[in-house]
């Protein structure tokens, strides 16, 4: 498996370090929302634990550490480790723009 | 046939011509009580005391491929019960109880070998980390015993004790672990089932589910046609999310990639199994010769049961600075299976929050050493609809209730477990 990495180009996958499925979206919780504390938890539970764990094309996250140091998505087939794109991610590394939902 | 020493001496004088087939080959019936999704070690093992010690015989096994096609006859064979968590150590416990009566049990051999399993240390943090394993393990009645490196190099002499980046300080060593052959538990178990009257059903893959109009389960669309049955329960660790998604569930797990390889075989070298703690490695030999051994998980959700490069060299990595000798020994073969990674590391076996659905997964890399306790509790599972006392907190809601059991502590990421 090689990634290409938009900034270094295509690099052997050692490299990179996994995160997981992208899709998973931190629920965008303040403590006077009024939301009511069942749906919060609800919405933590769903976020931090369950997953799509998808069988074809998934976004995923992955971390250049062996090169750029960027944080990256790809969009990469679970049954045959083909990847279709590699971008930047963005927000990564921002916490306030991803809790805002991107 | 019950197998004997009568019985293979009748068949050698006969020219080994007078072997029957182990169990049968029937079509599905339109109904059964219990149907079982999955023709693993776990599925019919389920299948086996579901017949054998709840009365329940009317239960069909059923299996895409031909049984011990999955995880069953891609692991590394280690039995084994050195846990640290409450939930885990008597669970693990009883399972090695049971593998120690499984011959007798089954009448087959499964040529289950207690030649120990010893983790090694590096350190003097993770020396008292195992002495406190060590002890857990024996205030709940299970061996293990602290060996200083002078102990283990009386049975070990061929590791790299002197080291200076990893120096061998000592090991928790347990005597009744060791390895079984993997396919041999397969087939014992279907035998056994089909014998006390289970249909295993090979090339009949589910497709769906049948609900009526409560949303309950009431059987399984397959390959073969519609089987009607009064429960089912799922026992397909890898493609557990898959299945669950065709009843419309999203479970707490992902699927990953766990490589395993074998060396060319050479004399007895190993005796029993042992564990590199400064990386993870871990290495046993097969009676056949072959060293067998593995390491960490690829690290990226997949299916396709087949790994990369940069595990094969970490796993090698492993081995020769623990052993360095094995770098004289070829390898043959390398595989991959695909592991139900949980969010905390252990398995689940509960009911699904919908009616007539069991679920048994989340299986991580730990599934093979489970495989007679697994059955036995989701037997009594499927059989009393309530856990068994040894598997009450391998719930599904756990995660909800922040009753976790992370032996590896390391939180909801399922690739580092």
């Amino acid at each position: 498996m090689r990634i290409a990495c938009p900034f270094c180009g295509e690099r052997e996958n050692g490299e990179f370090t996994y995160l997981g499925d992208a899709s998973p979206k931190r629920p965008n919780f303040a403590v006077d929302s009024g939301e009511s504390p069942g749906g919060v938890e609800d919405a933590f539970y769903d976020y931090v634990y369950l997953r799509d764990n998808v069988a074809g094309y998934m976004r995923e996250y992955w971390y250049h550490g062996g090169g750029c140091r960027s944080w990256l998505i790809a969009e990469r087939n679970t049954v045959t480790h083909e990847f279709r794109s590699v971008t930047a991610a963005p927000g990564v590394g921002a916490a306030k723009p991803v809790q805002a939902g991107e | 046939m019950k197998y004997s020493i009568f019985s293979l001496a009748k068949a050698a004088l006969s020219g080994h011509k007078g072997w029957t087939r182990a169990w049968r080959d029937p079509a599905p019936k339109s109904h059964y009580d219990v149907v079982i999704i999955g023709g693993g070690g776990h599925g019919l093992a389920t299948a086996y005391f579901l017949a054998n010690e709840y009365g329940i015989r009317n239960v069909a096994v059923l299996e895409k491929g031909w049984i011990g096609s999955g995880n069953a006859g891609r692991n590394t064979t280690i039995i084994r019960s050195n846990y640290g968590l409450p939930g885990n150590t008597g669970f693990y416990e009883m399972s090695m109880k049971l593998w120690e009566r499984m011959e007798q049990d089954l009448n087959y051999n499964a040529m289950v070998s207690q030649r120990g399993i010893i983790n090694l240390y590096h350190s003097d943090a993770q020396r008292d980390a195992f002495a406190r394993r060590g002890n857990t393990m024996r205030i709940n009645g299970i061996d293990a015993e602290l060996l200083d490196a002078a102990q283990i190099r009386k049975e070990l002499p061929f590791l790299n004790y002197d080291s200076p980046r990893f120096p061998i300080m000592g090991g928790l060593m347990q005597r009744r672990g060791g390895t079984a052959r993997h396919d041999a538990v397969v087939w014992g178990y279907a035998r056994a089932a089909d014998q006390r009257g289970v249909d295993i059903i090979q090339n009949c893959e589910v497709t769906g589910f049948v609900r009526d109009h409560n949303g309950k389960v009431t059987g399984v669309e397959t390959s073969r046609g519609k089987i009607s049955a009064g429960k089912v329960g799922m026992a397909v660790a890898g493609n557990t999310s898959r299945v669950a998604a065709m009843a419309g569930m999203k479970l707490p797990i992902e699927s990953h990639v766990l490589q395993a390889f074998v060396s060319e075989a050479i004399k007895p070298l190993i005796p029993g199994v042992i564990t590199f703690g400064a990386g993870h490695f871990y290495i046993s030999q097969s009676d056949k010769g072959g060293l067998v051994f593995g390491g960490d998980l690829d690290g990226y959700n997949s299916y396709a049961q087949r790994g990369n490069m940069p595990v094969v060299e970490d796993v090698c990595e492993g081995g020769m600075a623990v052993m360095p000798m094995i770098g004289r020994v070829r390898m043959l073969r390398q595989w991959g299976g695909i592991m139900d990674m949980s969010m905390d590391g252990t398995p689940i076996i509960d009911k699904t929050p919908i009616d007539g659905l069991y679920l048994n997964a989340g299986w991580c890399y730990g599934g093979f050493k489970a495989t007679p306790a697994s059955g036995l509790v989701f037997a009594h599972l499927l059989a009393r609809d309530e856990p068994h006392p040894e598997a009450a907190r391998f719930r599904l809601d756990r995660f909800r209730r922040g009753a976790m059991i992370d032996e590896k502590g390391q939180g909801a990421q399922p690739n580092l477990h």
